[in-house]
């Protein structure tokens, strides 16, 4: 290694923290596990949280792959791969397929995870119920108890409000029958994914909190009887690889409103060209290439 | 018959000061009991301990579950006691803002003690909460405001409603006209005493205003410096104060 950081940034004491806090994250899944989060060399809300707990897991074997909004050319991204580049001298990669860690704000990667990966995720605000009930004691007491009715009022207040759970984004869920859960913002079309064979762990820099869903983890979507979760998705292709299972971005093309719908997660999108798809406003590979 | 709720030798201190002092009494179902008193005698430490929001030092509370019988809930265990404070229990504060979520619409704030005891169907939610807005005099097309926007009485007959709309059994009330002009108070009183006629409820109301007690309540007790010096029923204790402290209490009412 020629830099002079010690592996993966953080110090051995404060990664054997981290990882004490993610065992129990694990044995008790979706329960926030308080931990020291440290001082990072970036802001918080840039992705603290998701940083300590891929430096806490990263190995010198590694493929590292940072997706923001499922997107691997994004500044966050690219920041932080680099980081863990120079601090840990790991392999980076963007493809899911070849990642061992991935570490991801926003997304969980269109392609299905296999056993052995660990999905990481920023979190920013990791309490569901914080927003409607302000006191930590008070929602701690709550998740103790499983009190969770309170849950419930606020998609009764989205259905009153606008007929349906207006709820898009950091969807809750409740882990294995028991927790619930803030599955970080990512938006509810990825929450049917988090039932997943990968390892999935949620880091939260600023509010010190750690926790985890395992592999095979039973994790459902809040929903009423006569309003059940949907879980949404695009009206039509992406307009780079016609993709009709991914979750789109619409993107503005112009000023007088043009736009266009493309995969958010560009490995996805990227691979689909590769092998010959192509969606209404793309350009097959070869040409693209010259 | 079994009293629904008995109260023994409850004694709560604040350090060296005391809250309250030994006392003790039975509530029999579809009975409303009053405590009056100046500020400081240590009814709302009273109504707190008794309602599970303090635990008092020495005494029993003993409720008369549904499931169990009689049982004492000042050694149950916590989730026990949370849960008979949303089923079968009703506290309504003095301040609605207290007892309301102010950013939750009055429709929501009805059905969150329906969720919180396992209510998943929104169409029936919103039904109940409805049905329930109406029996305490407030109008459907309101169901979606904000309590906020929501004037002092009415605010107050949400807190009602909400506190209802699961069946219990035993409403405590701090002060439940405190703050209110005197025709809305009326009006409250009226819905109050229609509402535990009409459903059979036992309530402990504690006030300062003997006008509230004397419509309300059944019996009283009197309480000064933390101990209660006269008890007995309501009409009794008013016109025939034994005691000289509710002598100076009944004679201090403004007469107009």
């Amino acid at each position: 290694m020629s830099s002079d950081y010690n592996f993966a940034y953080l110090d051995e004491q404060t990664k054997r923290m981290i990882r004490r806090a993610l065992l129990k994250g694990v044995a008790i899944p979706g329960y926030q596990v308080p931990f020291a989060s440290r001082e990072m060399p970036m802001p918080y809300g840039w992705g603290t949280g998701g940083v300590q707990v891929t430096a806490a897991c990263l190995l010198p074997d590694d493929t590292l792959k940072v997706i923001d909004q499922g997107a691997d050319d994004t500044t966050n991204a690219v920041s932080i791969r680099k980081f863990f580049e120079k601090t840990a001298s790991v392999s980076v990669t963007e493809e899911t397929t070849e990642a061992t860690v991935i570490q991801t704000r926003h997304r969980i990667p269109e392609t299905p995870l296999t056993e052995g990966q660990i999905l990481v995720y920023q979190v920013p605000i990791p309490e569901p119920l914080r927003f409607l009930e302000p006191r930590e004691t008070e929602t701690r007491k709550m998740h103790a108890l499983e009190e969770y009715g309170l849950m419930h009022v606020k998609l009764y207040e989205d259905i009153a409000r606008h007929g349906h759970i207006a709820t898009a984004y950091a969807y809750p869920v409740k882990v294995e029958g028991r927790y619930v859960m803030d599955p970080s913002p990512i938006p509810k079309f990825d929450n049917p994914k988090m039932e997943m064979a990968g390892l999935q762990l949620f880091g939260a820099g600023r509010e010190q909190r750690i926790y985890a869903v395992p592999p095979y983890t039973r994790v459902v979507s809040l929903d009423f009887e006569d309003h059940p979760f949907e879980r949404g998705g695009a009206q039509q292709p992406c307009g780079l690889c016609a993709a009709t299972d991914a979750y789109l971005d619409e993107v503005i093309m112009d000023d007088i409103g043009t736009r266009m719908f493309v995969c958010s997660d560009t490995d996805y999108c990227r691979k689909r060209r590769e092998v010959g798809h192509v969606g209404e406003m793309g350009v097959p590979k070869a040409e693209d290439a010259a | 018959m079994t009293p629904l709720l008995q109260v023994s030798g409850i004694s709560k201190y604040y350090d060296t000061r005391l809250g309250c002092r030994d006392v003790s009494f039975d509530l029999y179902p579809g009975e409303v009991l009053g405590i009056v008193g100046e500020s400081g005698s240590g009814k709302s430490t009273l109504l707190n301990c008794l309602a599970g929001h303090q635990e008092p030092d020495t005494g029993k509370v003993v409720f008369d579950t549904r499931a169990d019988g009689p049982k004492d809930t000042v050694t149950m265990s916590e989730p026990e006691r949370r849960m008979l404070s949303r089923t079968d229990w009703a506290f309504v504060h003095q301040n609605p803002r207290d007892g309301l979520r102010m950013g939750v619409s009055a429709g929501g704030n009805v059905g969150e003690r329906l969720m919180a005891v396992g209510a998943r169907h929104y169409g029936n939610i919103r039904a109940a909460a409805i049905d329930w807005l109406d029996k305490v005099e407030i109008s459907q097309d309101r169901t979606d405001d904000r309590p906020s926007q929501f004037s002092g009485g009415m605010q107050q007959r949400l807190q009602i409603a909400r506190n209802l709309v699961t069946g219990p059994r035993l409403i405590f009330m701090d002060e439940p006209t405190g703050g209110l002009d005197v025709s809305v108070q009326a009006r409250l009183l009226d819905l109050l005493r229609g509402l535990v006629r009409e459903l059979g409820l036992s309530a402990i109301v504690v006030t300062h205003d003997l006008a509230v007690v004397r419509l309300l309540a059944d019996r009283l007790m009197v309480m000064k410096d933390g101990q209660v010096i006269e008890k007995g029923l309501t009409d009794q204790v008013l016109d025939d104060p034994q005691h000289a402290y509710t002598q100076l209490l009944v004679s201090s009412v403004l007469q107009v």
